[in-house]
């Protein structure tokens, strides 16, 4: 393959009538990124001795997980029809979680690539994409990917995809991220169907930030839309949020390895460094801006990203504290999304209370803990913000079960949000009895086609980060796909529960859960801790309690017997070593009172894995 | 296969100690344990550095003798080249595998080496292990003329489904005869038992110790079985062919034992061992827990000499090559450092009933001492005289006492 395009158009240079910004809507694994690789290949700016998968997905953790976290914009030539054009693909981040990330890497395009498995059809991800899209009137283009795969079934969902956003069937386009086969095609149609972008040169400086990046090297890599007026090097600009000033040490445009320009202009697309060391400083979805002749509004859409799930993060040796809070203060560069503040809890020692803005953004989190700085971290149950208010009407908002007022109280509210499930029909049942379960309303169904359905509940958003995409997926056998989105808050009967071990409360444990199950919770909780806590040299109760009312109750037996019967022949090495390594197990130990429980106890019990001791025998 | 050795230091070929060794020799005792590494069958749950004939490749029992008296010859004179000062061994035992597969003529020859490198002490305790199916009374009394002063017998069970499931193959009618064949030998006799075999109920326990009871020995050991890693035992219970030990279950038969020990007259005075007085406890035994000089002799022997710690290599044959090439057999070594000395004291000290002095404690551990009288597990009275004296529940959690004393 060799590229179209001979000579690429210039940035800061670019007419905008040849300028064409779009993304690529897709569910992980539908070959988002081995798409924008052919791509790459395809208009030539990476060589095929350069080639390697999934290019643009920079950190590890993505590429391991397949998923792309971090969004990126890649300027690329292409000729169509004679003529060349510059083509900014804009990534954006596949998950629920990064809602808000998505809307703003939306707002910097006029057009998205619809890209849909052609042996799965569409996820509920997706279609909330798909619908975040249509609402900042996107052209849309429907692709089929994967057509090569034997299980593919491109007659189906071309039907599914054209009534799903109307036109026909015939206009679905089919590609093979893997072949190549249809990417020059889908480009074809890029330049030939999403609008050119518009702006107005001549006004003040205007551009938005769809995403910040924190590099090493190079400080803070702010990626830009360009909508008015022009942006060179060395120029002073302002962010209109802050007010802050920064000058410009470089600007361009990534093809895709960062490429210095003499500036952008309208309707482009690139990166700026001003030499900011925290993403905070950097904020997506605000409005850049010349600092000498400042545009006086803003681009509209800009919020802060509100955390929507709390947990504890601890260190597991608890002399790694410093350490801990040294990585998160460096992880905050690169996660704007990311806030925590010290934390005690008299199981855990010292930590911290983190936002998170989901649960996969929680675990990647944890997860970059964990590899890039070598820290092992145990994380409490994950919580969600209540507003509690007390007989005396005073309000306190409640992100950890332990700043849970004791006295009486008047009233609880929840977050609720709207939950939109995928699934094929035959899961309607299974579906709709594990949502009823977890306090869900039935808003409504809707058939997407004839054997896929998406059913549609109100839920509070404490009963979906309790392991309820886990169950979802397991009564599914993992058809079943998930999005939400915040939908206002709601009164509810709701209590805290505390686990007791030898009468003392560990608050990692505690939870607050619907009245109604607060027992169920008590029972599987106490009975998860009686396998989970090894026998001690005495006997420990284990309970639940509402307040100081005990609602279950376990034991754990005292162990009797610790003790080698004999040396072997004089080996009193192996029998030291023995002792050394028993040692060792035990710093792995938290101690709660007198009661030694082992990291894997908490990881377990919140986690939900209550097989594992039993499988490790 | 037996199990592996430890990771250590290189040994040098001379044998040769570092300095730290011999200070205040003088006033520690030295023992000799002398290896016998063959075995008729290997026991399912034996992990000991033994061999059967098939396992030996080449290797000739009758040749061992003179391999051992070898290295008995190249212990004396790496320990006088090291500086230690010449002391009269004070204990002698013979371990294996089964050191009576070797012709009573054997081991005397091997304890006449002993007594010609550094002499036996007046009094010295001369003990060979032995099991009640592979001596008769004309090898008992010819140990006793050799010198041997103490058999201790491998019963480890008088209940025939225990045997088999230990894969023992002797009759338990033999074992009072044994006995009793020793005395007439005028030797003391001490005799091994085993607990916690899967499938052994506690009345099997019971008519045990009443069975080695009845026999009135001087002195009685049992131990817990170990399920070790690599052994056959190991493997069945991994395929579910035999269920585990249950830990309860081995501490009511620890409990047990003690009850019915102390009621004939036995005294408890290491955690697995009892006897009538004072005079008929091992003094070999208690040489390894008060941390004394032992050399050991043979394949995959250890050895301690004032803080150095050795181990030979594992295979007769590779064994037998060092020593006949007048090369040290040790696979490695190690020298304990000022802190690990202080660990083994602690590991080893607290098992007797000597006890452990409190005041060789350091201030962290002397703070948990109170914590361990109110837990029962060591006596208060004992403690207020300045010793840590496990009580019967504490010699059941030993480990975990040393856990937090150290």
């Amino acid at each position: 393959m060799s590229p179209r395009a001979t000579k690429a158009l210039e940035p800061a240079a670019t007419d905008p009538a040849r300028i064409r910004n779009f993304c690529i809507i897709a569910h992980i694994d539908h070959g988002k990124s081995t798409l924008a690789d052919r791509m790459l290949q395809l208009t030539g700016i990476v060589q095929e001795r350069d080639m390697r998968a999934q290019y643009l997905d920079r950190m590890d953790i993505e590429r391991e997980r397949g998923i792309t976290i971090k969004s990126q914009a890649v300027r690329m030539p292409w000729a169509s029809d004679g003529e060349t054009y510059a083509l900014n693909m804009i990534d954006t981040p596949g998950h629920v979680d990064f809602t808000y990330e998505v809307s703003r890497s939306l707002a910097a395009c006029e057009g998205a690539i619809l890209l849909v498995d052609a042996a799965q059809g569409i996820e509920a991800q997706t279609l909330a994409n798909l619908y975040l899209a249509l609402e900042n009137d996107l052209e849309i283009i429907p692709v089929l990917n994967k057509i090569d795969l034997p299980a593919a079934d491109p007659e189906k969902y071309a039907a599914e995809l054209a009534n799903l956003i109307g036109g026909r069937p015939e206009d679905v386009l089919r590609v093979s991220g893997k072949t190549g086969m249809g990417v020059d095609a889908l480009l074809d149609r890029v330049v030939e169907r999403i609008p050119a972008p518009k702006g107005d040169a001549t006004a003040p400086a205007r551009a938005m930030i769809f995403d910040s990046v924190y590099d090493a090297y190079r400080g803070v890599v702010t990626y830009i839309r360009m909508v008015d007026g022009k942006l060179t090097p060395r120029q002073r600009i302002q962010m209109m949020s802050t007010r802050a000033t920064h000058e410009l040490l470089e600007i361009g445009v990534s093809s895709p390895e960062p490429t210095p320009s003499k500036g952008l202009g309208v309707g482009e697309v690139g990166y700026l460094i001003t030499g900011v060391k925290d993403v905070r400083q950097s904020k997506v979805g605000d409005t850049v801006t010349d600092s000498v002749k400042p545009a006086s509004e803003p681009l509209a859409g800009y919020t802060d990203p509100k955390p929507m799930v709390f947990s504890g993060l601890y260190p597991i040796d608890a002399s790694d504290y410093p350490e801990l809070r040294e990585a998160l203060d460096k992880l905050k560069l690169s996660d704007a999304a990311l806030n925590y503040e010290p934390e005690t809890s008299v199981a855990l020692g010292f930590g911290f209370r983190c936002g998170f803005l989901g649960l996969l953004h929680l675990e990647i989190v944890t997860e970059r803990l964990e590899r890039e700085f070598g820290l092992d971290i145990i994380t409490t149950a994950p919580s969600v913000v209540y507003e509690v208010t007390t007989e005396d009407k005073k309000t306190v908002t409640v992100t950890n079960p332990s700043e849970f007022p004791t006295g009486k109280i008047d009233s609880v509210r929840e977050p609720v949000v709207r939950a939109a499930i995928l699934a094929p029909k035959d899961y309607v049942g299974t579906i709709m009895e594990l949502c009823q379960s977890r306090r869900g309303t039935l808003i409504g169904m809707d058939y997407l086609s004839e054997d896929r359905v998406e059913i549609k509940y109100f839920m509070p958003l404490g009963e979906i980060v309790f392991d309820f995409f886990d169950n979802l997926k397991s009564r599914t056998q993992g058809y079943a796909s998930l999005d939400y989105e915040p939908a206002g808050d709601q009164e509810a009967d709701l209590v805290k529960v505390d686990i007791l071990l030898q009468g003392e409360q560990v608050d990692a444990f505690s939870a607050i859960v619907h009245r109604d199950k607060a027992y169920a919770y008590g029972v599987l909780m106490t009975g998860r801790l009686r396998e989970l806590i090894p026998r001690q040299q005495f006997e420990v109760p284990v309970q639940a309690a509402i307040g100081a009312r005990i609602i279950a109750r376990e034991s754990i037996r005292a162990i009797r017997k610790d003790v080698l019967a004999k040396c072997y022949g004089g080996d009193i090495t192996r029998k030291r070593k023995l002792l050394e390594k028993q040692k060792e197990g035990k710093k792995r130990m938290k101690m709660v009172g007198r009661v030694e429980v082992p990291q894997e106890a908490f990881i377990a019990a919140l986690s939900g894995d209550t097989e594992r001791k039993e499988k490790d025998k | 296969m037996p199990s592996s050795l430890p990771l250590g230091d290189p040994a040098p070929e001379d044998g040769l100690l570092p300095a730290q060794a011999s200070a205040h020799a003088a006033q520690r005792d030295l023992g000799v344990y002398l290896h016998v590494p063959f075995c008729r069958v290997r026991c399912g749950y034996c992990d000991f550095n033994t061999y059967t004939a098939t396992e030996l490749r080449g290797v000739k029992q009758s040749d061992y003798a003179d391999q051992a008296i070898a290295e008995v010859g190249f212990a004396a004179r790496a320990l006088e080249a090291s500086g230690l000062p010449a002391r009269r061994v004070a204990t002698v035992f013979f371990g294996g595998g089964t050191p009576t597969l070797l012709p009573a003529g054997d081991l005397g020859r091997m304890l006449g080496a002993v007594r010609d490198a550094w002499g036996l002490a007046p009094g010295a305790e001369v003990t060979t292990e032995a099991n009640p199916d592979s001596v008769d009374a004309d090898d008992l009394m010819a140990l006793a003329d050799a010198g041997f002063t103490r058999v201790s017998f491998g019963m480890q069970s008088a209940v025939p489904h225990v045997l088999a499931t230990l894969e023992r193959t002797h009759d338990p009618a033999r074992v009072p005869l044994v006995v009793q064949w020793a005395r007439d030998a005028g030797l003391d006799v001490s005799l091994d038992l085993i607990y916690g075999t899967p499938g052994e109920s506690l009345d099997d326990w019971r008519r045990s110790l009443d069975a080695a009871l009845a026999c009135a020995p001087d002195h009685l050991s049992a131990y817990a079985l170990i399920v070790e890693d690599g052994t056959k035992l190991a493997r069945q219970i991994r395929r579910g062919e035999v269920a585990e030990p249950d830990d309860d279950l081995t501490a009511d038969m620890y409990e047990l034992a003690d009850a019915a020990l102390e009621a004939a007259g036995y005294g408890w005075y290491e955690v697995s061992n009892w006897a009538t007085s004072p005079e008929h406890r091992s003094r070999h035994n208690l040489s390894y827990w008060r941390g004394a000089d032992w050399w050991g002799v043979g394949p995959g022997a250890h050895s301690h000499v004032g803080g150095v710690r050795w181990w030979n290599v594992k295979h007769p044959a590779a064994y037998a090559q060092r020593v006949l090439a007048g090369v040290s057999p040790a696979a490695g070594r190690e020298t304990l450092d000022a802190e690990t000395q202080r660990v083994e004291d602690v590991l080893l000290g607290v098992r007797i009933s000597d006890g452990l002095p409190i005041a060789e404690l350091g201030a962290e551990a002397r703070r948990e001492v109170a914590a361990l009288i109110a837990d029962g597990l060591i006596d208060g009275a004992a403690a207020v005289r300045g010793d840590i004296r496990l009580t019967l529940r504490g010699r059941l959690l030993a480990d975990a006492v040393v856990r937090r004393l150290t």
